[in-house]
């Protein structure tokens, strides 16, 4: 298992200027994001603060008023009125999401739900993919559990199921939307662990999280977002341990000190 | 109570109900859910005039009784030239009025299907209607099979209004036995008994089939 794009010179992602209003709330207004091969980008902030949207912006799960989202080698999409929905989809052919409440397929197997993708969308040989898929599986301790269905497993089997589902479509970008936050306190070391083990694999990753310890320790570069801005960026250490923003400073003492 | 009229009437009426009113019954559910499922469809389409079109259909349809189209299918269409005989008139007039009703029951357990089903169906690639056939329509399936069961049961029951147009079928077998024998109260009541005993075994099918749907939906 490893990302399928080399590294290369420029970054892997570039997004830039990204705009989003619903109605009268502007939830973006313009987020520019660009995340090298191999690199982990944490994006933080408060409820509200646009975070989980720029996410969605990247997969074309929301369309961005404006703004522009480049793949490494692919094309650049330009978001604005006359954006087609190819245009759209074609970003979801280079990243993968993994979703706060795992959406898995409830009426599928474990096993079922990872292949779906890989068999049904990319049309790639049933046999192979099931291989694979059993060894990914194997990879996150649930290679008992493929033939079973996603009500049967506790929300940190299913999550890590969510994870597998995302990495068996090859994709070249793993997208995390607050992956721990539906689980119970004593589950989410196990979903943590796994996603340490896919950075230092290598894997790109861009993941909204309030986990701040795990992002200090695994994340490439932190964004801290709020009201639907960047307010400040940089490495972990700094960002988290000595923000140069006022709003970071108290935002960062809030999570750590919730008492 | 004459009894042994009752026992007697008992089996020429359920051998109609058998031969005529259940595959009447089975027949127009069957063509009533395949428009059923267009019309859902259309009804939660993003152009206006298709979803138009369907909601304009389901409001003749539950906005008009079952009869009323009966006779217009039946009596009504001879007089533009256009006849049809009796049986296919009632399977006509069926399938549409099941198609209206049932449209509303997939609509509803379409939509009941969380957001976030489609959005992962997104995710992995796929367009709309690859999310919608592998992805919803298995779990809406699951939603709707009380409801559908419902509209099948009244369904059942409602193909006794197929006498009216001559079609042979239970009700029609009933009036005829009545008229004979001038018994109308041990004849109807035996009717009502058969079309009942139906009604059971519909009932105890529904649970059947919502056991093994059951791994369908979340718990």
């Amino acid at each position: 298992m490893s990302p399928t794009d080399a590294p290369s010179a420029g970054p892997l992602l570039r997004a830039e200027g990204l705009q989003k209003s619903f109605g009268e709330n502007h939830v973006l207004r313009s987020i520019d994001l660009a995340v090298g091969s191999g690199q982990v980008l944490a994006l933080i902030g408060p409820s509200g603060s646009g975070k989980t949207t720029v996410l969605r912006c990247l997969n074309g799960l929301e369309q961005p008023d404006a703004g522009r989202v480049a793949f490494a080698g692919g094309p650049e999409v330009d978001f604005g009125p006359s954006t087609t929905r190819k245009e759209k989809e074609s970003l979801r052919t280079r990243s993968a999401m993994v979703f706060q409440n795992y959406n898995l397929f409830p009426h599928m197997t474990v096993l079922q739900n990872v292949i779906e993708g890989p068999v049904r969308v990319q049309g790639r040989p049933r046999a192979e993919v099931v291989a694979e898929a059993r060894a990914l599986l194997a990879r996150v301790g649930l290679e008992a559990k493929a033939e079973q269905y996603p009500h049967e497993l506790s929300g940190g089997q299913q999550q890590r199921v969510g994870i597998v589902r995302a990495l068996a479509l090859k994709p070249s970008l793993l997208l995390f939307d607050e992956p721990t936050s539906a689980l119970d306190p004593e589950l989410v070391g196990d979903v943590l662990t796994v996603i340490k083990e896919l950075a230092s694999e290598g894997w790109t990753m861009v993941m909204v999280t309030h986990e701040l310890a795990f992002a200090r320790e695994v994340a490439h570069e932190v964004v801290f977002m709020d009201g639907g801005v960047v307010v400040e960026r940089g490495h972990p250490d700094q960002v988290l341990r000595a923000p140069r923003a006022e709003r970071t400073r108290q935002f960062v003492h809030r999570l750590l000190n919730p008492f | 109570m004459n009894w042994q009229l009752f026992l007697d009437s008992l089996g020429p009426i359920a051998r109609d109900g058998l031969t005529g009113s259940v595959p009447l019954a089975l027949i127009s559910f069957a063509l009533g859910l395949a428009i059923a499922l267009c019309v859902a469809l259309m009804r939660i389409s993003r152009r206006r005039v298709v979803s138009g079109i369907a909601r304009a259909y389901i409001s003749v349809i539950r906005g008009t009784p079952l009869l009323v189209q009966l006779f217009v299918i039946f009596y009504g269409l001879p007089s533009v030239g256009v006849t049809i005989n009796p049986w296919p008139s009632a399977v006509i007039a069926f399938s549409l009025n099941v198609g209206g009703y049932a449209a509303e029951v997939i609509r509803a357990a379409i939509l009941s299907v969380p957001k976030g089903q489609w959005e992962a169906g997104y995710t992995i690639g796929m367009s709309r209607t690859l999310t919608l056939r592998r992805l919803i329509l298995p779990q809406a399936a699951r939603v709707s099979v009380p409801p559908l069961s419902n509209t099948f049961i009244s369904l059942v029951k409602d193909t006794s209004l197929a006498s009216l147009i001559l079609v042979t079928e239970l009700f029609r077998q009933a009036q005829q036995i009545a008229a004979f024998s001038q018994q109308f109260m041990v004849v109807y009541l035996a009717a009502a008994l058969v079309y009942w005993v139906f009604c059971l075994v519909l009932s105890a099918g529904q649970v059947r089939i919502e056991r093994r749907l059951d791994r369908y939906v979340a718990h």
